[in-house]
């Protein structure tokens, strides 16, 4: 028995077990709430928005509560699908893609801060798995990655349309992506820092939050984030009344919902980045975090106080985070698909000029003092 | 510890060169080359150069080897094409084994100026060391670079222009 506690008081080992939960909570928080609820979301939300009744077939005794238990009856019908491979398929590279396209989009959220630096009994607690000092680019370059998943779909399928849908997701996406680095340099300017928790620390004043002084890269980036999630308007990798399905028209079963969640989760990992930098983290508004602790500290002791703060924190965090989800769904159901080239000119032609002028003010901002610099 | 990450990562980067020189398909081949960019990555960050570990496979992983991939799918190279090459393997070897001689020797030959205060202090590998050497002590060579890069880009734009004619 006193070895074992010995075992848990030693530093390394609490360390491992506090990181331990963190991942555990990231992988709920993803796979387990947001992955199905927004698969909820997307179909209520659109029969909402189109004025139908919408999800409410699965329930169970006749209990359907809002269509929420599609989601369920979806998994457990997916788990009992055939899992098909066609013929002429590389089967190694076929089975292989929905994996390359799942892990990048968990991997991200690695560095993404949901909540702040705690001192809880005497232990530090921050909320982020991995404190990179190049975070930021770390973001992208695992993101980078999430192409292979589609582009390797695409190509093992052995069917045009796979093809046809991969070769789009390629372009698009590696398109975007050089666009969305470019939007976040002024940024990195202003806050002087690659570190994500360094960057949401210096968003504790509400005027220093990314979206005040970089309104225009906010707009540049999350339209570009929903580019590289291939989401409507930019869903021409996969346009249905094209392309059947795009890039994973001969997947299914759990193979299917793998590219499915894989969607979902970087829709989260992309808002929840996009909160660290524009809006501020975990942070509230016009409220210091040292004053909610000395504030809840007289309430609830120094220690429990820490934890109400810490869930208010991650609470804040989760709550901004729905906001850009429900935004990223709504202009889902609002907009119609844009022409491929349409896409590749939006990109190349007119974000990227765009998001060049931005750096350059930023940069005259600075220099001038104009922005100051947190 | 150092040691044995070096030992597995840089093993599995040799044999992925190899199986990305010998396989048959084209796709295997830059899925390997794909693998032993990160397995240089790794060999970045364990000798605590973080940055350069990721912009490799930000520009590596992420960038050129999808355009290899774009370019695969779109000729839509499928098993032994483009392999009519194979007689002429002799002629490669010996251009391989040149060309490896002569890396070699410029290895040997020079020798990289670095300067200890940096390599000694912790900030070393950090984005704005990195960044401090490339606009101060290096700004020649690194615009050179960008230069000759950009003629690359010219040059072969150039070329496709006259063969479209």
């Amino acid at each position: 028995m006193e070895t074992v506690i010995a075992l848990i008081k030693n530093p390394m080992v609490i360390e491992f077990i506090v990181t331990m939960v963190k991942i555990g909570f990231i992988f709920g928080l993803t796979i387990g709430f947001f992955a199905p609820m927004l698969a909820w979301v997307e179909r209520k939300q659109s029969a909402v928005m189109q004025d139908r009744v919408g999800a409410n077939r699965a329930g169970v005794f006749g209990f359907t509560v809002i269509g929420l238990l599609h989601s369920l009856a979806d998994a457990i019908k997916l788990i009992f699908k055939e899992d098909f491979i066609p013929r002429g398929a590389e089967r190694g590279l076929h089975t292989l893609a929905p994996a390359l396209a799942v892990i990048p989009a968990l991997v991200v959220f690695a560095v993404i801060p949901f909540g702040g630096q705690y001192t809880l009994w005497g232990l530090d607690v921050n909320l982020v798995i991995a404190d990179l000092d190049v975070g930021l680019l770390y973001v992208f370059a695992i993101s980078s990655l999430a192409t292979y998943g589609v582009v390797i779909a695409g190509w093992s399928s052995n069917n045009n349309w796979s093809l046809l849908g991969g070769l789009r997701a390629s372009a698009q996406m590696f398109s975007y992506e050089v666009t969305m680095g470019l939007t976040v340099i002024g940024l990195i300017m202003y806050y002087q820092s690659l570190s994500l928790v360094d960057i949401v620390a210096k968003q504790e004043n509400f005027w220093h939050w990314g979206i005040i002084w970089h309104f225009p890269a906010f707009v540049l980036f999350l339209a570009c984030a929903v580019a590289e999630n291939k989401r409507v308007p930019f869903d021409a990798p996969e346009a249905e009344s094209e392309l059947v399905a795009g890039y994973f028209t001969e997947y299914s079963g759990m193979k299917f919902v793998m590219f499915w969640t894989a969607e979902f989760i970087e829709m989260v990992s992309i808002s929840g980045m996009c909160v660290a930098l524009f809006l501020g983290g975990h942070h509230i508004p016009f409220l210091t975090q040292k004053f909610l602790l000395t504030a809840l500290g007289d309430i609830f002791g120094p220690d429990w106080g820490g934890v109400v703060v810490m869930l208010i924190g991650v609470g804040v965090f989760i709550t901004k985070l729905v906001i850009l989800l429900v935004l990223q769904m709504t202009i889902r159901w609002t907009m119609p698909r844009f022409r491929y080239d349409q896409i590749m000119k939006l990109g190349w032609k007119m974000i990227l000029p765009l998001s060049l002028c931005w750096i350059f003010l930023v940069g005259v901002g600075i220099l001038t003092g104009v922005m100051p610099t947190p | 510890m150092e040691m044995a990450v070096f030992i597995v990562a840089g093993g599995i980067s040799v044999f992925l060169s190899v199986v990305m020189v010998l396989a048959r398909k084209p796709v295997t081949s830059a899925m390997s080359l794909v693998g032993v960019m990160f397995c240089l990555a790794v060999l970045f960050a364990i000798q605590s150069a973080h940055l350069i570990a990721i912009l490799q496979i930000l520009v590596y992983a992420g960038a050129i080897m999808v355009l290899f991939l774009f370019v695969i799918m779109l000729l839509n190279l499928r098993e032994k094409e483009g392999m009519e090459s194979h007689t002429k393997g002799y002629a490669q070897m010996f251009g391989g084994a040149m060309a490896f001689v002569v890396l070699v020797a410029a290895v040997g030959l020079t020798s990289m100026p670095s300067s200890p205060a940096v390599l000694a202090s912790d900030r070393f590998g950090t984005t704005a060391e990195v960044g401090r050497l490339l606009f101060t002590r290096y700004i020649l060579p690194f615009e050179i670079t960008s230069v000759l890069l950009l003629a690359a880009l010219v040059g072969a734009v150039a070329l496709v222009k006259i063969r479209m004619r």
